[in-house]
Order: structure tokens, then sequence, then C-alpha cells
């Protein structure tokens, strides 16, 4: 008599894998040499990462810096890197043609930078935003100097509106579009007639002001990040506010968002610097000051918001009907259920793709120096036609990229871990 | 097994008249009438596409009707948006997939509207979240995000959800036919409780047992029409037209 009925009589106790399945060797196995076309590509790619690092890392590590022409430097040893041009020059390629007794203005601009993003990085320190809100202003005021009440006055301007708006629909009306209207008109006359007056007032009573430097003199590193991060700042809502209007049911606000989309994908930058730069001139009535640098940070945020409008377009496009259609029936309003509800997880999407266009936005900002703005790419042209240092590319190349890559490659760590902060299926 | 009908009162809850949808060309509801008294229990079957999911989504203004007029809690749905978000705020819906919000916890997905479209301050609205979350029997999930969370459980949270906005009228649509059998009678039991508690309902479902047990009164949907509504006693025993009779022997199953 058979019986296939069992009853298991003995736990089997679990016990440690094979040593081939862990530890570095079970590594190795598993991620480089799995199968022969893998153990192939392993060596491979070691063979071509062994060859560039064999001319590369001798020519970087003896290189020489402090020679005093890019001539002594070939007579010393001609195989070794010159960087001597950066020790003469890295001043230049920091901060462009600022006054040299004002770079502390954008050191501290910089260093004000990095603890302005740090709240809206990290929601921790999310009670310091007050300290991001600021930052722009300070900036201007440090980075271009001049009264420090005409930079003050915005903010008051700016913050006379919201309040009046708040108290408007907290008090009286509940109609957001008639408060908003009335803040607005309160506001327009407060910068058209108080401000000047209030302005030269305060300059008299308490004179505060830093020595006034024009465009022109601001390049460099310190050029890219004002247009880099300006941009990146600006670009992000008002992308976001260009997808929202391609989805719109109305038809004008979807007509003007997709035109103006289409528009700017269809054109190169260079061509909207160069419209920025040239002929900017013959449409503004002459006598115009229009200052440059606000002009390529304008293009450059139009440009880099229609690539985010659709990068945020697709974000939406993943989002499930029920989304819409819970918050709606839970009696969201439309603004609320964007903010609370589909924007944020639409933006989650849309990480990689956000991050990305960042990226590209700040490499863009090299292009300025095809308008002969001096950052970093055009400084290089610069130097070069010094005679001194004229025939050198290589090192300079090298420490431009090298700058880029640190900011860029930082943002892509960032996002990586947002990523991996705000995943919530698991 | 005698069901309380107490609950119903005189007052009407939702009156429907005349009430015609188009989907483009497509007659998706004709010539709907519909009155519903609070604390009724209405169960609303039929084939599918016969439009079951339009009609209740007409109520709360996910889909906007053509003709006819529909007045929710004595307020008439017109392209008025403070009338739609008012009713909104005061018709629960569950629906079939769930819709939690997958980037909000538990207790965020039950605090969120009652904060922000009633103002209800957020300890209150804590409070009653996790009054909910008892109700529905899954308090202890109160932190997790719904990705972490069963079938079954995400759709008691989203009743729970529903019911923290303090809803005069619940809509649900088929919320139990994306289930696993044995997730079914969860959520069956806490909608036959909420029945008992004098809730007005609205269930498109094909569970008949349930609509023996709670309603007072199945309506059958044939072609974007009301085909026939009765008592559920009589409405299974003796189905008069011929279209209801085919419905139900199929989906009894003899
Ligand atoms: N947004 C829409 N656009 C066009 N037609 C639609 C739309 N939504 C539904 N329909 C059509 O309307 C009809 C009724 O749909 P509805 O979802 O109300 O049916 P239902 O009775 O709920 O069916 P089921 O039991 O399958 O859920 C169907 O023929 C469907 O194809
Ligand atoms: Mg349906």
């Amino acid at each position: 008599m058979t019986n296939i009925a069992f009853v298991r009589k003995k736990e089997i106790p679990p016990s440690a894998p094979p040593i081939t399945e862990v530890g570095l060797i079970g590594w190795l196995r598993q991620n480089l040499f799995s199968s022969w076309l893998n153990a192939i590509l392993t060596v491979l790619s070691v063979y071509f990462i062994v060859i560039m690092l064999w001319d590369f890392i001798p020519w970087a590590y003896g290189g020489h810096w402090n020679t005093k022409s890019l001539r002594e430097c070939l007579d010393l040893d001609p195989d070794v890197a010159c960087f001597s041009v950066l020790a003469a020059r890295w001043k230049q390629l920091l901060f462009g043609l600022y006054p040299a007794e004002e770079y502390w203005r954008p050191t501290l601009t910089f260093i004000f930078l990095l603890l302005a993003i740090v709240p809206i990085l990290f929601p921790k320190f999310f009670r310091f935003f007050w300290f991001s809100i600021i930052y722009p202003g300070l900036a201007v005021w440090l980075l271009w100097g001049g009264s420090f009440w005409s930079i003050s006055i915005v903010y008051i301007g700016l913050t006379f509106g919201t309040l009046l708006f708040l108290s408007l629909i907290r008090r009286y009306l509940k109609n957001y579009m008639i408060a908003a209207i009335l803040a607005f008109l309160f506001t327009a006359v407060f910068f058209l007639f108080i401000s000047n007056p209030l302005v030269a007032l305060l300059n008299v009573i308490l004179p505060i002001s830093l020595p006034f430097v024009e465009s022109l003199k601001m390049g460099g590193f310190t050029l890219s990040l004002i247009v880099g991060v300006t941009g990146i700042v600006a670009s992000f809502p008002i992308g976001i506010l260009l997808a929202l209007g391609r989805q719109s049911n109305l038809p004008v606000i979807k007509m003007i968002c997709v035109g103006f989309i289409e528009f700017i994908r269809g054109v190169p930058l260079i061509t909207l610097l160069f419209v920025a730069s040239v002929l900017l001139n013959y449409f503004l009535p002459p006598g115009t000051n229009f200052d440059i640098v606000l002009r390529v940070v304008i293009m450059v945020t139009l440009f880099s918001a229609a690539y985010m409008a659709e990068v945020i377009r697709g974000g939406l496009a993943g989002l499930p009907l029920g989304q819409h259609e819970a918050s709606a029936s839970l009696g969201l309003t439309y603004w609320q259920s964007q903010r609370l509800i589909i924007m944020p997880q639409a933006l989650k999407i849309s990480i990689p793709g956000i991050v990305n266009t960042f990226i590209g936005l700040f490499k863009d900002t090299t292009l300025v120096s095809i308008i002969s703005l001096r950052d970093p790419v055009g400084l290089a042209s610069t130097i070069r036609a010094d005679q001194k240092w004229n025939g050198i590319y290589w090192e300079l190349y090298v420490a431009i990229g090298l700058m880029f890559f640190i900011f860029c490659w930082g943002m892509s760590q960032y996002s990586q871990y947002l990523e991996r902060k705000l995943k919530t299926d698991k | 097994m005698e069901k309380t009908k107490i609950n119903i009162t005189d007052e009407i809850a939702i009156h429907i008249s005349d009430m015609n949808k188009w989907f483009g060309n497509f007659h998706v509801l004709r010539d709907i009438n519909l009155e519903v008294r609070r604390g009724e229990r209405i169960v609303v079957c039929g084939p599918s596409g016969s439009g079951k999911s339009t009609l209740i989504r007409c109520i709360n203004r996910l889909e906007e009707h053509q003709k006819g007029s529909i007045i929710v809690d004595g307020t008439e749905l017109t392209t008025d948006l403070k009338n739609i978000d008012k009713i909104r705020s005061e018709v629960g819906m569950v629906f079939q997939h769930f819709n939690l919000f997958p980037h909000l916890t538990t207790l965020e997905n039950c605090t969120l509207a009652p904060m922000w479209v009633r103002e209800t301050p957020e300890k209150e609205a804590t409070e009653i979240a996790m009054e909910m979350l008892e109700k529905v029997k899954i308090p202890e999930q109160a932190h997790k995000y719904p990705g972490q969370l069963s079938g079954g459980q995400q759709q008691r949270v989203a009743i729970a959800r529903s019911l923290c906005m303090k809803p005069r009228i619940m809509l649900f649509d088929e919320v139990t036919s994306a289930l696993d059998p044995e997730m079914i009678k969860e959520v069956l039991d806490t909608m036959i409780q909420l029945a008992e508690e004098g809730m007005t309902m609205i269930c498109v479902t094909h569970e008949m047992g349930f609509a023996r047990q709670v309603a007072d009164r199945v309506i059958f949907m044939d072609d974007g029409q009301i085909v026939e509504q009765n008592e559920p006693e009589e409405f299974f025993k003796y189905p008069q037209s011929n279209r209801t009779k085919l419905f139900l022997s199929q989906i009894l199953g003899h």
C-alpha cells in the first residue's frame, strides 16, 4: 500500500548560502562575469579605462602650476599639463571682469545661495524658508550693488500687496478674482507713485549702498550661476503653468500655451539669445536700458520652461483619471486638487525629466559666450587672446568641465535621493 | 431576516427628473426619473454598459447631464461651480478602483478634504479620521501608504475617506468588483454597517445577497433606461420585464 499523505516531522533549519553567492567573489561573479558576453564586456571596459587613464594621470599629476607663460611650460616639459594658466587666471574664470576689490560680494552671494537652497531641498529645514524668499533680492543687491532700499522696496511692495489680498479675502469678500484685482491695483499704485519718493527718503535717512557694478562686468562662473540658477528657479513654475494651460478646457488658454511651447521648442536657443542681444534693441523704444543679463535670463527661462512644460505634461498624463475624480468627488476645487493631489504625483513621476532639463539649462548657459558675454567658455577665448597663453586648450576646458560637472552631478545625485525618499509603494 | 425601514423619512434627498445624457451622439441615459428619500438604500444593477456608473456619476457632477434636472439636497446641479463644490462635499463617492491618493498616508488621505474643504483644524480632522478608520476596522494602518495595503483594506480606507466629510449621501460604484473573493465580505460588512446607521446610499453592485439584505429598493437599468424597480424580495421573486428575467437568470446562474 502506497501512502502519499505526508506530514513534516522535522523542521529544516536555515543555512548560509554557498560561498560563491556571497562576498567579493559572489559579487564579481554575479555582476561582472555572469556570462561569457558579460565577461568580455568587463575585460574590454577595464582595458579602455586603463588606456585612457594611462596618459591622463601622468599628464595631470605632473602638471606645472608656477610658470609665467605657456612657452615656459613647453620649455620645461611639453608632455605634461600647464595648469599655470589656472593659477594665473582663476579669479577671472570665477568672477569675470568683476572689480577685484569687490570679489567678496559674489563669494558671499554664492555662500548664501547654498544656504538658501537648503530649506527647499530638505523639508526638515523648512522653517528657514524665509531666507530662501529674501535671497533673490539679497543676491541682486550684493551682485549689482546700488542702494539697499531700491531692492527692499520691491519686497515691501509685494508684501503689502500679499497682505492686502489675504485680508481682503479673509474679511470682506470671498471672491478671489476681485480681491486679486484690487490688491494688484493698489500694489501698482504703490510702485508707480509711492515707492520712488519713499526710496529717496530712506536713502537720506539711512543710506546703505554698495558700489554699482554693471552687468557687462559679470562673468566667469558667477555669470553661469546667475543665468543658470535664475533660469532654473523661474522656469519651473512657468513650466507647471504651461503644462496645466495645455490641458485646459478653455480654448484660448490652451491655444496660447500650445503655440508658445511649440514655437520655443522649434527654435534653437542660440537664435533666441541673438534676439535677446541684438534684435530686441530694434523693438524697444530708443534709449531704454534693458539689462543684457536680464534679457539673456528671460530667454533662457522661456526656453527651458517650454521643455519643462512638456516633461510635466508627461507626468500629468501618467496619472490615472481616478485621481482627478476622487479629488473632485471630495469637493476639492480645481486649484486645490492640482496643488494637493495632481501636481505632487505628476512632479514625482517627472523628477528625472525635470532634472534633465535643469542640467541641460545649466550647461546651455555656456552658449552666452556666442553673444560675447564672458562666461567661462567665453573667457577661455579671452585668455587665449593673451600672448602668454596663446594656444592653450586642454587645461582650461578640463577645469571648466570639472566645475560644471560638480554642479550637474550634484543635481543628479539630489534627484536620485529625492526619488528614493518619495517612494511610497513598498 | 427583516430589515428596518424606520430610517426612511419623507424628506427628499435626490430628485432626478427627465434627465438625459449623451456622450457625443451616443444617448447613454434616457428620461431618467428617480426620487431618493433620506435614509433610503438603493441598489442599481443591470448589464455592462447600461449606464449605471454614468447615472450615479451625474449625481455628483463627475459627468454633466444635458437635459432634465438633478436636485441634490435641495440644490440643483447647474454649471455654477459653487453649487457643484457644495454638492460634492455632501455626497461621498467610493470607486471600483479605490482611487486613494498614493502619495499620502491613510490618515492624510482621510484628513485632506476636511482640512481643505471644510477648513477643519488639523487636530479635529485627525480625530474624525481615526474615528472613521476605527469604524472600518483599520485604525492600525493609519500611517501606512495605500500601496502597502491589501485591496480590501484600501477600499475600506476609501470608504473612511468619504465618511470623514460627514456626507449625507453615499454613492458606491461596484466597490467590490476589483477585489478577491475573501476581501469582498469585509467591504460589504462595512457597507451593511453604514446602511444600518441610516445613511442614504446608492450602490451599483452585482452582489445580490447584499441587495437582499440591505436594499429598500432595487433598480434595474438597461440601455440607459430604468427598466424596472421594486422592493428586493419582489424584484428577485417576481421580475416583470423579460430583460430583467434574462439578466437575473444570467447573474444568479440558472
Ligand atoms: N467618457 C465616455 N465617453 C464616451 N462613452 C462613454 C464614456 N463613459 C462611458 N461611455 C459609454 O456609456 C455607456 C454606459 O457606460 P457606464 O460606464 O455607465 O456603464 P455601466 O453600466 O457602469 O457598465 P459596467 O457594468 O461595465 O460598469 C457604455 O456604452 C460606455 O461605453
Ligand atoms: Mg460601471
